[in-house]
């Protein structure tokens, strides 16, 4: 394999804090070495020019649903495979949540093999909690592990029986595995399409109070606290709930938290005249708690960004509110939404991609996520400031259900590379 | 007099002289329908179909008298005992409708939004008759119309909208109204029928009622809806009609003058005692219904002539 010199580039290193012009050499899919503004000899190998756009390492995507087995027609591996490539995202960290649901190592093998044979991207499947996600039973947690599982969450679905949840958390930890969870009081929880507030009371529609998410959290908390267990907490989207997140991680918790983008980048006016593209889980928070939510990125206190890349159909969005499935697309709008939070001054990019490729790679043991050498060489080249109009209709993922659509957004990818391969170029 | 909007989907979407614009032409209905004739010619030629997914006598029919008395051709569809139960989806009946050319629909869906969603899909007028727990414009306007009949004005007015407000599509419709047009509304109620952040609506909030009745020109009661209770909002009924039930003694604290209403059905011994509810000199609820029929007629007249003038606008049926 030839090595390739990336010049030029303005080189954004989350794990240094820095920002500064440069240029990297792959060699045999990893960076041999990264180079300050003083380039040495260029002859020999194959060189691109980056033209002083922004170089980063490649987001690392935490809980992104790929529709198969099940529903290859909303999502399949190739699809989102090429969403992933054309929004820089060259790990996929793929979520259970399918039909059937990822709660055998045979099923998880036919998951592994259909993303093999589908995408360039990096396909790292996560396993089901529980059988089923049905809260009862754990699953085969070591022969899943064994099999290629990186992590253990029942996605959206809180483990209501805390004695099964305690148990999986307690086996969990015997074998070193990362369990994800999801913080909500469900029965508080159960129904509710927007967050309890004027504007819920004003649309009527069925609503949860936000505290419902800090009752969940305290709950996971103590069962880490019990068992020791090695815990992420999916999404954690409003104020009320930070405090308790900085005490436990300043206990020394092993605990991190995470948030989806549309939580960072959207509240809940944005439902409007009931706009169902506008409907997640957990529902929209107010403005308040999204700015608290933006600033806990900054200070560290969440750690990983993600785009909880939901497809829907659009028979399944096409409803009433209240009966229209929940979830966004977000694999190519993930990076241009969060550079609205280095636009409006909140966030620098080293600290933005610490949450992108950083946090992510740290959290589930991987070595990529950063710019130095002996990393593997997956890169992205985007130009920052780059204008355009989201059209839905241009969206690589089979289901076009995203809720930036007709809106300005700055940030295109210009090239993606996995292990040393470019796999996109605009 | 006009209003602007194709649709009729919610009181939020009317200015203060749309709603005069519907109250006086309704006064002329009212008129109408106290005449022998009772009889209009303004929807003649035109199709009025109601689609109720969700069960209503009353509601319905006033939709449908108000119809036929304007010359329209009415159909009822009782959506629950059709497609619905087959798997289609709302959208797909709307459009399954449309392609039948109907003019004004009149719809009631049990989620909220729903009406608005069917209005985006189809080409002829919606009129909201409830949706969910979200709004129900011409029960609002029909009480306004009740009450500057009964008052003689519509502003500066204490009003108390009592009972169940966080499930009733008719409180919000009815806050949204009469705060427009300026009148003082409390709302009156257990905290755990009160919808969240209610008192940034520019109301003031009251659990107790015997405080929250001094002194108001308007009793309006809410039926508590029990089929819409998953069980748990109030101790029981019993405590209930004690604590927020309407009787002589609690009608005692408002003005001598104030008129007392229900939007029906009653549950008489649980929201209002009966004896008050049948008090012609209290009691507004039976000139309710009847305005009912006459706000309904006013509101689909002035939806027609927006119809008709589009249409004319453009040269094409729409």
């Amino acid at each position: 394999m030839t090595k390739k010199l990336l010049t030029n580039a303005r080189l954004i290193d989350p794990e240094n804090g820095t920002d500064s012009l440069g240029a990297i050499l792959i060699a045999d899919g990893m960076i041999e070495a990264v180079y300050d503004v003083a380039v040495p000899d260029v002859s020999g190998p194959e060189v691109v020019d980056c033209r002083g756009k922004c170089l980063a390492p490649g987001i690392v995507d935490i809980g992104v649903k790929v529709s198969e087995p099940g529903e290859r027609h909303k999502e399949s591996f190739k699809s989102a495979g090429l969403a992933a490539a054309t929004g820089g995202v060259t790990t996929i960290v793929t979520r259970p949540d399918t039909l059937p649901a990822i709660d055998t190592p045979e099923v998880l093998e036919f998951v592994r093999r259909r993303a093999n044979e589908a995408t360039d991207v990096r396909i790292i499947p996560m396993a089901a909690l529980t059988k089923g996600r049905d809260g009862g039973e754990m699953t085969e947690i070591g022969f899943l592990q064994d099999a290629g599982a990186i992590a253990f969450t029942d996605c959206d679905r809180v483990v209501e029986n805390t004695k099964v949840f305690s148990r999986a958390l307690t086996y969990a930890r015997s074998l070193d595995a990362l369990v994800i969870g999801h913080v909500q009081e469900p029965i508080l929880s159960k129904d509710a399409a927007v967050t309890s507030g004027k504007f819920a009371s004003l649309r009527g529609l069925p609503s949860v109070s936000s505290m419902a998410e800090r009752i969940g959290l305290d709950r996971d908390i103590a069962l880490v606290e019990m068992t020791g267990a090695k815990y992420h907490v999916d999404q954690i989207t409003t104020a009320r709930a930070l405090p308790a997140l900085k005490r436990a991680k300043a206990n020394g918790l092993d605990i991190t938290a995470g948030i989806s983008i549309h939580h960072l980048t959207l509240n809940e006016l944005d439902v409007a005249d009931y706009r169902t593209f506008f409907k997640v889980k957990p529902p929209l928070r107010s403005e308040d708690d999204r700015i608290a939510m933006v600033e806990a990125i900054a200070d560290g206190t969440l750690d990983i960004i993600s785009s909880m890349h939901t497809p829907q159909d659009e028979e399944s969005k096409r409803l009433p509110f209240e009966q229209a499935a929940s979830g966004a697309v977000a694999l190519e709008t993930l990076l241009p939404a969060a550079l609205r939070l280095v636009h409006s001054e909140q966030v620098d990019l080293p600290t933005l991609f610490r949450a992108l490729s950083l946090n992510p790679s740290k959290r589930l043991g991987l070595d990529t996520g950063r710019l130095t050498a002996d990393a593997p060489a997956d890169l992205i080249l985007f130009d920052d400031g780059a204008p355009f109009v989201m059209d839905r209709t241009t969206l690589k993922s089979k289901s076009k259900n995203t809720p930036f659509d007709g809106q300005r957004m700055q940030g295109k990818v210009l090239g993606t590379w996995v292990a040393g391969t470019r796999i996109y170029e605009r | 007099m006009t209003i602007r909007g194709r649709h009729l989907l919610g009181i939020e979407h009317l200015g203060p002289d749309e709603i005069n614009s519907i109250l006086d032409l309704a006064d002329d209905y009212a008129r109408l329908n106290r005449s022998r004739s009772k009889r209009s010619t303004a929807l003649a030629s035109l199709t009025q179909i109601n689609m109720f997914f969700e069960n209503s006598t009353r509601t319905q029919a006033s939709f449908e008298i108000a119809g036929k008395r304007l010359g329209a051709d009415v159909m009822n569809m009782s959506m629950q005992a059709s497609s619905i139960k087959k798997g289609e989806t709302l959208v797909d009946t709307a459009l399954t409708l449309n392609a039948m050319h109907p003019d004004l629909l009149i719809v009631r869906h049990p989620h909220s939004g729903a009406v608005d969603l069917l209005a985006q899909k189809v080409n002829c007028a919606v009129l909201n008759a409830g949706d969910g727990k979200h709004e129900h414009p011409t029960q609002a306007l029909l009480d306004a119309l009740t009450i500057r009949r009964a008052k003689g004005r519509l502003h500066r007015l204490n009003i108390a909208i009592c009972g169940d407000i966080s499930h009733s599509r008719v409180a919000r419709s009815n806050i949204m109204l009469l705060g427009k047009m300026e009148n003082r509304i409390r709302l009156i109620g257990p905290p755990t029928l009160m919808p969240s952040q209610i008192s940034e609506f520019g109301v003031e909030v009251y659990d107790d009622m015997n405080e929250g009745l001094k002194d108001v020109d308007v009793v309006m009661m809410l039926r508590l809806q029990k089929e819409r209770m998953d069980g748990g909002f109030i101790p029981s009924e019993r405590e209930f009609y004690h604590r927020y039930g309407l009787d002589a003694e609690k009608l005692a604290l408002a003005k001598d003058d104030a008129i007392v209403m229900h939007p029906g059905p009653m549950n008489r011994g649980v929201e209002i005692d009966g004896t008050l509810a049948d008090d012609i000199n209290r009691s507004v609820i039976q000139e309710q219904v009847e305005m009912g029929v006459a706000v309904r007629m006013a509101a689909m007249d002035l939806l027609a002539r927006n119809l008709k003038n589009s249409r004319a606008e453009t040269g094409v049926m729409v």
